[in-house]
């Protein structure tokens, strides 16, 4: 007897390389991905996207997305809405920020505590919306 | 995370490099599309799968000046793969700095070939 396969909702980062909040994206995809939601959620490289890697095209057509943006530009939302991905929510850094105007993250490379908060933050609103969903 | 912190520590001491993030190149504009068109391009990519190369190719349909990949430094220099996908751990210093040091040595060529 086949068992059909569960679909997991995939959690995309901008992972924009300019400011910290790319990173902040990046860092909030793996609070879910790797500690909060190991079973439930997956992640993919926005630039395999990018490229029209056939496979990864699929995983967002078949899976429920969620993308994590960091700037203005939203790359991660647009890539996806661009290959008809199941696009179920989107979060941006900066509402987060907006929403926390005490926290202060760091640079690109070290987004430090205040980051990590900012991140946390936005991993929550992920958890929210995969909860919603399913 | 080597190719991206290796990318950044590189601009943070050199005033004639610049950076993009790859993504943009869909959902920017022809000014992003055109970036690589106008501009010499070294790509640094993480794994085998080169997406930096082939959207540089894809996007600026041209080809990079120079395509560097962590996965071939990490088989020839016989680095330990990086563990964590967050950040860089004291034992993936030697591998950033590697990187660094080819990435420095690529732009040097391609400034001199200018």
């Amino acid at each position: 007897m086949s068992e059909k396969k569960r679909s997991k909702h995939i959690i995309i980062p901008c992972s924009g390389i300019g400011k910290a909040l790319g990173t902040i994206t990046r860092r909030a995809t793996y609070i879910v991905t790797e500690e909060l939601l190991p079973n439930d959620t997956d992640s993919i490289c926005l630039p395999l996207l990018t490229i029209e890697d056939e496979e990864t095209v699929q995983k967002i057509r078949q899976n429920p997305c969620i993308t994590v943006d960091g700037c203005v530009a939203q790359c991660a939302q647009k890539n996806v809405a661009h290959h008809r991905g199941k696009l179920q929510g989107s979060i941006k850094i900066l509402d987060v920020i907006k929403e926390n105007p005490k926290l202060k993250p760091g640079n690109v490379l070290d987004i430090g505590p205040d980051g990590e908060k900012l991140a946390r933050k936005a991993a929550e609103k992920v958890l929210k919306i995969v909860g919603d969903k399913t | 995370m080597v190719s991206r912190v290796a990318t950044r520590r590189i601009l943070e001491y050199r005033d004639d490099v610049v950076t993009i993030c790859l993504p943009l190149f869909l959902a920017g504009g022809q000014e992003e599309r055109d970036f690589a068109k106008n501009n010499p391009c070294i790509t640094v990519d993480g794994c085998d799968k080169m997406c930096a190369s082939k959207g540089v190719e894809m996007y600026g349909k041209v080809h990079p000046k120079s395509s560097i990949v962590i996965s071939e430094i990490i088989k020839k220099e016989k680095h330990s793969r990086p563990k964590s996908k967050s950040r860089i751990e004291p034992e993936d210093e030697n591998l950033v700095q590697e990187t660094m040091k080819i990435i420095n040595e690529e732009v040097d060529k391609v400034k001199e070939k200018e």
